[in-house]
């Protein structure tokens, strides 16, 4: 996989190569607006990552322009301005996701990886599985083994989103933004609350745990360690 | 920095400048006080001021001396006319006749008659000759004529009107104006003093108006200039005659009020914000030093480091409390436009904090009416709701345990409001209105998380929003009050 980092910072440049190669993938760097367009449309890369901010060129108006010329990739936004509406603003200007800086490493990667994978068309189904744990997107119903699982609205679309991602980490700023559509942190962990109420219900009565707590980084359902 | 250099060189500037001759100064000044509003209303003042006295004198002149003289023409109108038809009717025998029977004595009218012929010999009159210089042909002529006056000849102005007879014989019809010339003088001379007065009246007039339209705008100016240099509690002094100056001076003074208010305002969150983010920078800083300092034992720094993170996401969440009220106050230059239901975004948020109510063990019940449609930002006040949520879950537990917390969105005399009540110990009400201030705290001990900036939030987004915010007993326990104005949207 391979990733562009478009960032004229000098030094958080250096940390998201640094963080992002560790984790596996290849990056690309430009701390030029300019220079990172025509990186940009090579087309080569998998995700751009791009400060707001940029010299030469505007981060908002590079994706302007790359999505002119008809360039797909999927784009995140990092920056300092967080409001609603800066928020709009970049999601509009063709960016896929928006970072409000500072971010944690962690919460970067997950986001690196939703993007990633929201690059793969996804095969149109109405039924996920994880393991022996099935969602019907359809009947609204949620299954474990032969056991029904009764779930309130929004703990089944709590759940949809887990197993959509599944394998993957979700942080809880991503739960909060996804499946509430909130885009401020609440003092109170009601993440936390929220998920582990949803584990009483898909985990307990079962041998083998699917909803795992990833420390300093959010939650993860997968099958199997 | 800037004003005390910029003044420093400002006083080198005049230092170095050559003494001026004190003429010089006296020009300036004048031309200073021709360039002020004042000075050119007073100007203007004058000048109607002149043009007016001026009408009204020339009035006055034009309906008393004019008018005696004009009287005098028509009556020697009236009189040749008369002298005419009986020359007509009885020729000019008959017409000496009547000349003379009219200039036998002294009637005090002051009439002159003379008839003479080709020569100018009289025939009859009270006129000894014909004067010297009248036109030969009719017309109106100014003459003088010798009047006996207690034994004296005297010189006196006439006026008198010609009337040529067929037979070359000469009729003069005239009269004595020296009273009229008198009266006429005395006018001129009372009109020229009256209006000589009025100019000085005006004058002063116009200079004392000027002078004190003047102070008063100086006065004003003076206050604003020492406020600029810092004294912030200055006021501009009111004479209490409630007058546009007053007026102006009343508002200024509000104004620095205000300013002053707010100055103190956020004199007090930089305090604020200084003490509570230092407090935790310096225990980052001392953790990662001590971590530094202490043996290289993997396990232990990585904890170390982890504990700092933690720190540093906390100093993060506070630095986006302070940003999102910032946000909501800054707000207000674009109106909210988007119409939503008020107990649809309670609804949702009562949902996100239902599970941490149950683990906490409160009853949480949410009351609402449908359809309270209010515009805004909807973002921000799911944000307020949701501080007001945290709190009650916080702070709002009875001692005894098992507290109960009510979300109610209602329709109160045309108005969408939310409360939110708990069951706890309350707010003082002498502290009901500090806690709206950033940074506050109740808890002395602040032992519970938190960073004080939970209600400021909320009454940023309720200022933005035209609603009101408001603490009130709940007879035990708080409830916060979110009064909404009259939704026109319900209409639409």
């Amino acid at each position: 996989m391979k990733l562009l980092v478009i960032e004229d910072d000098r030094e958080t440049a250096a940390y998201l190569v640094k963080g992002l190669s560790e984790s596996g993938y290849t990056v690309d760097h430009s701390a030029d607006g300019r220079d990172g367009l025509f990186l940009a449309t090579s087309g080569s890369h998998d995700a751009i990552i791009l400060d707001r901010m940029l010299p030469g060129m505007d981060g908002l108006a590079l994706l302007g322009a790359l999505r002119a010329a008809q360039i797909r990739t999927p784009a995140l936004i990092l920056s300092a301005l967080g409001s609603v509406d800066d928020r709009v603003k970049g999601l509009r200007s063709g960016g896929d996701d928006y970072l409000v800086k500072p971010f944690a490493f962690s919460e970067l990667l997950a986001r690196i990886e939703a993007l990633l994978r929201r690059g793969v068309p996804e095969p149109t189904t109405t039924r996920l599985r994880v393991a022996d744990l099935e969602l019907d997107l359809l009947t609204r119903s949620v299954k474990r083994g032969d056991k029904t699982i009764d779930l309130l609205p929004r703990e089944f679309q709590l759940l949809e989103y887990l197993m959509r991602n599944a394998g993957h980490v979700v942080t809880r700023t991503m739960l909060l933004e996804n499946v509430w559509d909130y885009h401020f942190d609440p003092q109170t962990n009601v993440i936390d609350v929220h998920v582990s109420r949803l584990r009483q219900k898909i985990d307990k009565q079962f041998e083998r745990p699917l909803l795992h707590t990833v420390r300093g980084a959010g939650y993860c359902l997968r099958a199997a360690d | 920095m800037t004003d005390l250099r910029s003044s420093i060189v400002a006083e080198k500037l005049l230092a170095s400048a050559p003494p001026r001759p004190p003429l010089a100064g006296l020009v300036n000044a004048a031309r200073r006080l021709v360039r002020t509003h004042a000075f050119r209303l007073a100007g203007l003042y004058f000048a109607v001021f002149v043009l007016s006295v001026l009408g009204v004198l020339f009035f006055v002149y034009w309906t008393s001396a004019d008018f005696v003289e004009r009287q005098t023409e028509t009556t020697l109108d009236a009189e040749i006319t008369g002298l005419a038809e009986q020359y007509a009717q009885r020729g000019l025998s008959g017409l000496v006749q009547i000349v003379a029977a009219r200039s036998a004595g002294d009637r005090g009218d002051g009439m002159l008659y003379l008839v003479a012929n080709q020569d100018g010999r009289p025939l009859a009159g009270n006129i000894s000759g014909w004067p010297a210089g009248a036109p030969t042909g009719a017309g109106s002529l100014s003459f003088q004529i010798e009047v006996p006056v207690k034994g004296r000849e005297e010189t006196h102005p006439a006026r008198g009107k010609l009337f040529v007879i067929p037979d070359g014989y000469r009729l003069l019809v005239g009269r004595d104006i020296s009273d009229a010339a008198a009266f006429r003088d005395r006018v001129k001379t009372t009109l020229v003093w009256s209006g000589l007065l009025a100019l000085a009246l005006g004058l002063v007039g116009g200079t004392v108006m000027s002078r004190n339209m003047l102070r008063r705008v100086e006065e004003v100016n003076r206050t604003a200039e020492r406020v600029i240099a810092g004294n912030l509690s200055d006021r501009v002094p009111r004479l209490g005659t409630s007058d546009e100056f007053d007026q102006l001076a009343a508002n200024l003074n509000g104004m620095l009020d205000q300013i002053e208010r707010l100055m103190a305002g956020m004199r007090e969150v930089t305090d604020n914000v200084a003490h509570d983010l230092k407090t935790p920078l310096a225990r980052l800083r001392a953790r990662l030093e001590l971590a530094l300092l202490g043996p290289a034992d993997a396990p232990a720094q990585a904890d170390a480091i982890r504990a700092a993170i933690e720190e540093a996401d906390r100093l993060l969440a506070t630095f986006n409390a302070l940003l999102s009220i910032a946000e909501a106050e800054a707000g207000a230059r674009h109106e909210p436009t988007e119409a939503f239901d008020l107990a649809e975004i309670a609804r949702a948020v009562v949902e996100l904090y239902e599970p941490v109510a149950e683990e906490k063990s409160f009853a949480m019940r949410l009351e609402s009416t449908p359809g309270m449609l209010i515009r805004g930002d909807r973002h921000l006040l799911s944000q307020a709701v949701a501080n007001l949520l945290d709190n009650a879950l916080k702070y709002g537990a009875p001692i005894a345990g098992g507290g109960e917390i009510v979300i109610a969105v209602s329709r109160q005399d045309g108005h969408a409001v939310l409360e939110v009540r708990d069951r706890g110990p309350g707010i003082p009400e002498a502290e009901r209105d500090t806690v709206f201030d950033r940074f506050v705290r109740l808890e002395p001990s602040r032992s519970t998380p938190g960073n004080g900036l939970g209600l400021s939030l909320v009454r940023a987004v309720a200022h933005r929003h035209r609603a009101t915010v408001t603490l009130a007993e709940n007879r035990p326990g708080l409830k916060v009050r979110l009064e909404f104005p009259e939704a026109p949207a319900l209409a639409e």
